[in-house]
């Protein structure tokens, strides 16, 4: 017994080390000195986070990441809500077909759905812009926000709507005073892994964006200039540190639409 | 005595179930009224029904005179007190109770006196700024009676609400209640399996099996004059004994087991009059134990083959003749009352009038 929890526990610190040892190189390489990404380290500099404030093109990249992220999170979180409302709380022909199909970005490769949407778009003649990769993250943003809000609806006991119904207010009302406040804190950690994942997905943005970058792919542009690999490793430092609040802060907003309706029975 | 809720002939099927079967049903005016029967008879659905969740598949219901039949419940005057009490987790004890008043047109003034009165009213003077996830299962309970009494319902619903509390505190809500139901003046409609509570809290109790009323009566009359082997048997311990009809008049004479031959009255018995067979059903509290051992006339001798001892009454159990046919006696344990043992050979007195009689 405790000798296969030793080797479990070397599994799994090895495990964590593959995982994140890579990621832990970026920020090490971000304040080194030298603009060759090599050990030995040559010596501390904050000079490529200083560069990131005078990159306009990153300014503006940074800006369309924003507007997508945050366009995105929102479309998916809405279309969440209601997509979960109707699968937990009612019963209708192909729910199951339509969930798993809303659910099957998951799994497909994204290079095959950005392909794919490119072909559409491009068939129907509307134009590559921001808006299209809106409309992509969407599409990736979906079955997460479906997952955490599904969750949520679940653990809401139906008997608190109809006493609300009991006691007066119409569905519109019961909605608004009952249903919205014990789902917020999932609604909040749908928004923020939804903005999360759009801020740092590459494939669709790189397929679907017209002349408008998002970060990541400006990112994939720098890596064109030896030069700037730095400061693009600094951009890179900011990414995970922003990525890791974001997640971090999604599931606390998680667990607590968990807890706070499980604790009332 | 006016009619409030008229029940006209409701069914509710669910897929292939019935659930409701047809009941019909009139409850007056400012009536303790408890719907009882064990679970899944169907009178949950049926108390829903009345509260608007649900809709009949077929049948009418009247408040105060009004058709039910296309309001919604946030329209319906009726509120209701849930099983689970449906707190809203995320609202303090004030804003519980508070919820149903958003509509109306009254002064903050006003709304504060009128929680602070049916805070009062419950027993929860004081906790108006307690979080809900911090109240005990008795206070939720009592919040679930405030926000509801507050909105000054025609019908006040109860579905089940003390199954949740221990014991004693059970047995002190079941008083509250019937106080409260008292003080307040509104009709209240309980749902309940727990026999004892609906004949403690009630003035009427309907009793329900499979969808239909079996019986509608006070606790007094349901107790003492079950019309039913089933309701009898539901409702309190009851001896069934097998008996055949010799002659059926005004008197009816019976041949039975144990007792042999006996005569009640006409109004002692349900059923079917032309019917041959009978089961006689009495209980165990009226048969009693000649303390003496000595025999009387119409005595039945026994012995005893088991004893329960609960506190203020012991249970006996008493084979009368055969071993197979065996009576059980409560005898209350108050002064001067007879421990009796295993084996012991005692006599037993039937108090005749207290008999009922069911065709079949």
């Amino acid at each position: 017994m405790a000798r296969s929890t030793k080797y479990l526990k070397i599994f799994a610190y090895t495990y964590l080390i593959f995982l994140y040892a890579p990621a832990l190189l970026l920020p090490l390489f971000s304040f080194n000195a030298s603009q060759i990404i090599a050990f030995p380290l040559t010596g501390f500099t904050t000079n490529w986070f200083e560069n990131l404030l005078y990159q306009e093109t990153l300014h503006e990249a940074l800006k369309n990441s924003l507007i997508v992220a945050v366009s995105s999170s929102i479309l998916a979180t809405t279309l969440g809500v209601l997509a979960s409302r109707s699968a937990t709380r009612y019963d209708f022909t192909g729910k199951q077909i339509s969930l798993t199909f809303i659910l099957a970005p998951l799994v497909l490769p994204e290079i095959i759905v950005g392909v794919s949407l490119l072909i559409v778009l491009i068939q129907l003649g509307l134009p590559l812009n921001l808006w299209s990769v809106v409309l992509g993250h969407t599409l990736l943003i979906m079955p997460f926000s479906i997952l955490i809000m599904n969750s949520a609806f679940n653990n809401l006991d139906i008997s608190l709507e109809e006493a609300s119904m009991d006691l007066g207010e119409n569905q519109f009302g019961t909605f608004y005073r009952v249903i919205l406040p014990l789902v917020f804190p999932g609604i909040m950690a749908s928004l923020l892994i939804g903005f999360t994942l759009s801020l740092d997905e590459f494939i669709i943005a790189f397929f679907l964006t017209g002349t408008d970058t998002t970060l990541p792919v400006y990112i994939w542009a720098q890596f064109r200039f030896p030069k700037k690999l730095p400061t693009t490793m600094a951009l890179g430092t900011v990414l995970l540190v922003v990525s890791l609040i974001l997640l971090s802060l999604s599931e606390y907003f998680r667990r607590r639409a968990a807890n706070s309706q499980n604790s009332v029975l | 005595m006016t009619t409030l809720v008229e029940v006209q002939d409701i069914r509710k099927s669910f897929g292939a179930v019935n659930a409701v079967d047809g009941v019909s049903l009139e409850i007056d005016q400012g009536q303790f009224f408890s719907l009882l029967g064990p679970s899944g008879c169907g009178k949950t659905t049926l108390l829903r029904l009345i509260a608007g969740f649900e809709r009949p598949s077929s049948g009418h219901l009247l408040i105060d005179n009004k058709p039910m039949d296309d309001v919604e419940p946030n329209l319906r005057p009726t509120n209701m007190v849930f099983q689970n009490y449906a707190i809203f987790p995320h609202l303090n004890v004030e804003q519980n109770v508070a919820y149903g008043l958003r509509k109306k047109s009254i002064s903050k003034i006003e709304k504060e006196e009128m929680i602070n009165q049916v805070l009062e009213l419950v027993g929860l003077s004081g906790l108006n700024q307690r979080s809900a996830n911090a109240l005990s299962g008795g206070q939720k309970q009592r919040v679930a009676l405030a926000r509801a009494l507050i909105l000054k319902p025609k019908v006040l619903l109860l579905d089940e609400p003390l199954s949740a509390l221990d014991k004693k505190l059970r047995e002190q809500m079941q008083l509250e209640l019937r106080h409260l139901q008292r003080a307040v003046g509104i009709t209240f409609i309980l749902v309940t399996h727990d026999q004892e509570e609906a004949l403690t809290m009630s003035d009427k109790v309907a009793v329900m099996f499979d969808g239909k009323v079996e019986q509608v009566a006070s606790p007094r009359e349901l107790y003492e004059r079950p019309a039913s082997q089933r309701v009898a048997s539901f409702i309190g311990a009851m001896n069934f004994i097998n008996g055949t009809v010799i002659e059926a008049k005004d008197e009816i004479r019976i041949n039975s087991e144990i007792k042999g031959e006996l005569t009640i009255s006409r109004s002692q018995v349900f059923g079917d009059l032309t019917k041959n067979r009978i089961i006689i059903g009495i209980r165990p509290e009226r048969i009693s134990i000649i303390s003496d051992g000595s025999s009387v006339a119409g005595s039945i001798s026994g012995r005893i083959t088991d004893a329960s001892y609960f506190g203020e009454t012991t249970y006996y159990k008493v084979a009368c003749g055969k071993e197979s046919e065996t009576l059980t006696v409560s005898a209350q344990n108050s002064s001067g009352q007879m421990d009796y043992k295993i084996g012991e050979k005692v006599e037993l007195n039937i108090d005749i009038k207290s008999l009922v009689g069911f065709f079949g």
